[in-house]
């Protein structure tokens, strides 16, 4: 990782009067897994779509490698799975070996090239089969088989998990990581779902109208997201607003619904900001709970409103002034006895927390 | 009922005899038919194709056209092209009038909006991101159709035959441009309608049942490829 693999510039493209793609500039680097989310409309299919030739923008260049490329040349140094399997009406191997046969690779290569990536994607069995005839998880691995067998620089995926039921999709996921480990290849991954994301990516860029609004390094964005939309979007569930009062320690001290929260960094905002803290961030406890959060510097009295179940976890939500959602483990909860009604302290660290400008 | 079994057992004889009207009538038909398909193959399948897939100024007129050319009724085509190739007509000097090219220009007239139409319905059908996908794995624009083709393969099919038996079993078109000439331009219908008038019931026939025996082989292949393709979707939805 390290070196450019492709750079887009002043990439412009509209439906009708609708900008769907507005990207002054976006740099893939050589061998990195770029998970691009963002809500429904974003652009980013169309993002795909742009960079792998299949439409034309209004204006925009694409740069491989350092140099500028034709419309062909492009499309055979990259592969895309997208969201469907979009097999073809023939056998499963017809199918992996397609991209081999319009690049006219000679028969004895695609024989061995398709069994080795039907190998890797646990389809080895299926290759006699018409592809007609397969399940919705089958469908997908052939159809990543069918991009993978051609060694692609670039590998483009739009949501190729979206239509998988959960166990299908994890064991996908699992296999994908795996060959993406073994093979040099670059991928853009659009997907929906920001776990998928943290999962599989290097970086993380988030798009909204069209726009790049934050990239970065998965954690990076998962914990210091540069907007409202983003914080959302990547599950930062206590989104407030407060007002910056002064610095303290190297911090930032943030006012919300009158109620002092020291944040770490911030020390060039003033005036309105937006305060994120992620719910795995926030403790609870139900007594005082002094001496076990002695170094917490947000400490904040309340009572829980609502409890939720989610499996391994519980989510509280507790009105202390302001509204704080908390993600307790369910043992932790039991423990503690949490339940609706019962006062607590719920708490974080200055550095559980991001500030940004809200001007 | 006399009539038709004695019709029969001559019409059969007339067949394995090989009779000389029989044999050239089915000759010129297959011949003229068979022409005729394969130049609306070449001229509808492309025209199917930017019908389908692109959009320009004047598309959905060139669309409706090709619609309401599917239900053009033969011998309103027959007797335009007569009117075109009549020896004082926009294309009198070509001299082609009962003529073979005739007989194939008012067959091609009959069958190349029911091929184009055909096709363009079948691309339609497809999953318009099989186009992206083609291209994404590295086709060209060539193998992309042709992978097009070969997803639409069954329908494509089903206008090929369809072409076939509409165009073989005309007679008035035929008859008004061709003019059932002896040994020129007698095909099955026209043979057929002229041995009626004869009074010659037993190669009439003869000649149907060649006609019915095409015409059938034409219905039963269309009918098995159809067949198969939804015996695959059956397949595909009990999954």
């Amino acid at each position: 990782m390290g070196a450019a693999y492709l750079q887009i510039a002043d990439l412009l493209q509209r439906y009708g009067d609708k900008v769907v793609s507005d990207i002054d500039e976006l740099v893939i680097e050589r061998g990195e897994v770029l998970a691009v989310i963002g809500p429904n409309g974003a652009g980013k299919s169309t993002l795909l779509k742009l960079i792998a030739q299949l439409e034309k923008p209004v204006s925009g260049t694409f740069s491989f490698n350092g140099g500028v490329r034709d419309e062909l040349d492009i499309r055979r140094r990259l592969a895309m799975v997208f969201q469907e399997p979009l097999l073809f009406s023939t056998t499963v191997f017809d199918n992996i070996a397609y991209g081999l046969k319009v690049r006219k690779v000679a028969k004895v290569e695609i024989a061995s090239r398709v069994r080795g990536v039907a190998g890797m994607l646990g389809v080895s069995h299926l290759l006699g089969r018409d592809a007609g005839n397969l399940s919705g998880g089958e469908a997908q691995r052939v159809s990543l088989a069918r991009a993978l067998v051609l060694k692609p620089e670039l590998l483009l995926l739009d949501e190729p998990m979206a239509s998988l039921d959960p166990p299908t999709k994890k064991a996908l996921i699992e296999d994908l990581q795996e060959v993406l480990d073994r093979l040099d290849v670059t991928v853009v991954y659009v997907t929906h779902q920001r776990t998928e994301a943290i999962m599989i990516a290097d970086r993380i860029a988030v798009m909204d109208e069209g726009r790049i609004v934050q990239v970065g390094a998965a954690q990076e964005v998962m914990n210091c997201p540069v907007n409202e939309m983003v914080a959302d979007l990547v599950g930062v569930e206590n989104i407030l607003k407060g007002r910056v009062t002064g610095a303290r320690d190297g911090g930032t001290v943030v006012e919300v619904e009158g109620k002092e929260i020291e944040v770490a960094g911030g020390e060039s905002l003033s005036g309105k900001v937006w305060l994120f803290v992620r719910p795995e961030n926030v403790s609870i406890v139900a007594d005082d709970g002094a001496e076990h959060q002695a170094g917490m510097r947000n400490r904040f009295e309340g009572e829980i409103t609502k409890l939720y179940d989610m499996g391994p976890f519980s989510r509280a939500v507790v009105e202390c002034g302001f509204v704080l959602v908390a993600l307790v483990t369910k043992r932790s909860a039991n423990e503690m006895g949490l339940r609706v009604g019962v006062r607590v302290w719920a708490s974080f660290d200055s550095t559980g927390a991001h500030v940004v400008s809200r001007e | 009922m006399d009539l038709i079994f004695e019709g029969l057992k001559q019409a059969i004889i007339l067949i394995l005899s090989g009779d000389p009207l029989v044999v050239e009538a089915t000759l010129r038909s297959l011949q003229t038919s068979g022409t005729a398909v394969i130049i609306s193959i070449i001229l509808g399948v492309p025209l199917g194709f930017l019908l389908a897939l692109t959009r320009f100024p004047g598309r959905n007129l060139m669309v409706s056209l090709v619609n309401a050319g599917m239900g053009l009724p033969p011998v309103v085509v027959g007797l335009f092209v007569a009117i075109f190739l009549w020896r004082s007509g926009a294309l009198g000097f070509l001299g082609l009038m009962y003529s073979i090219p005739a007989i194939i220009i008012a067959q091609v007239i009959i069958a190349l909006p029911l091929v184009t139409g055909v096709i363009i319905s079948a691309i339609q059908q497809l999953n318009p991101k099989i186009r992206l996908q083609a291209l994404a794995l590295g086709a060209t624009k060539a193998q992309m159709l042709i992978t097009l083709i070969k997803e639409a393969r069954i329908t494509a099919l089903v206008a090929v035959i369809a072409g076939f038996g509409a165009i073989i079993s005309e007679v008035g078109a035929v008859m008004m441009v061709g003019g059932n000439i002896s040994g020129q331009t007698r095909v099955l219908t026209t043979a057929i309608v002229e041995q009626v008038g004869r009074g010659d019931f037993s190669r009439a026939i003869a000649l149907s049942l060649i006609l019915l025996t095409i015409t059938f082989a034409a219905t039963y292949a269309l009918t098995h490829y159809q067949q198969r393709g939804t015996a695959l979707w059956a397949q595909r939805t009990s999954k």
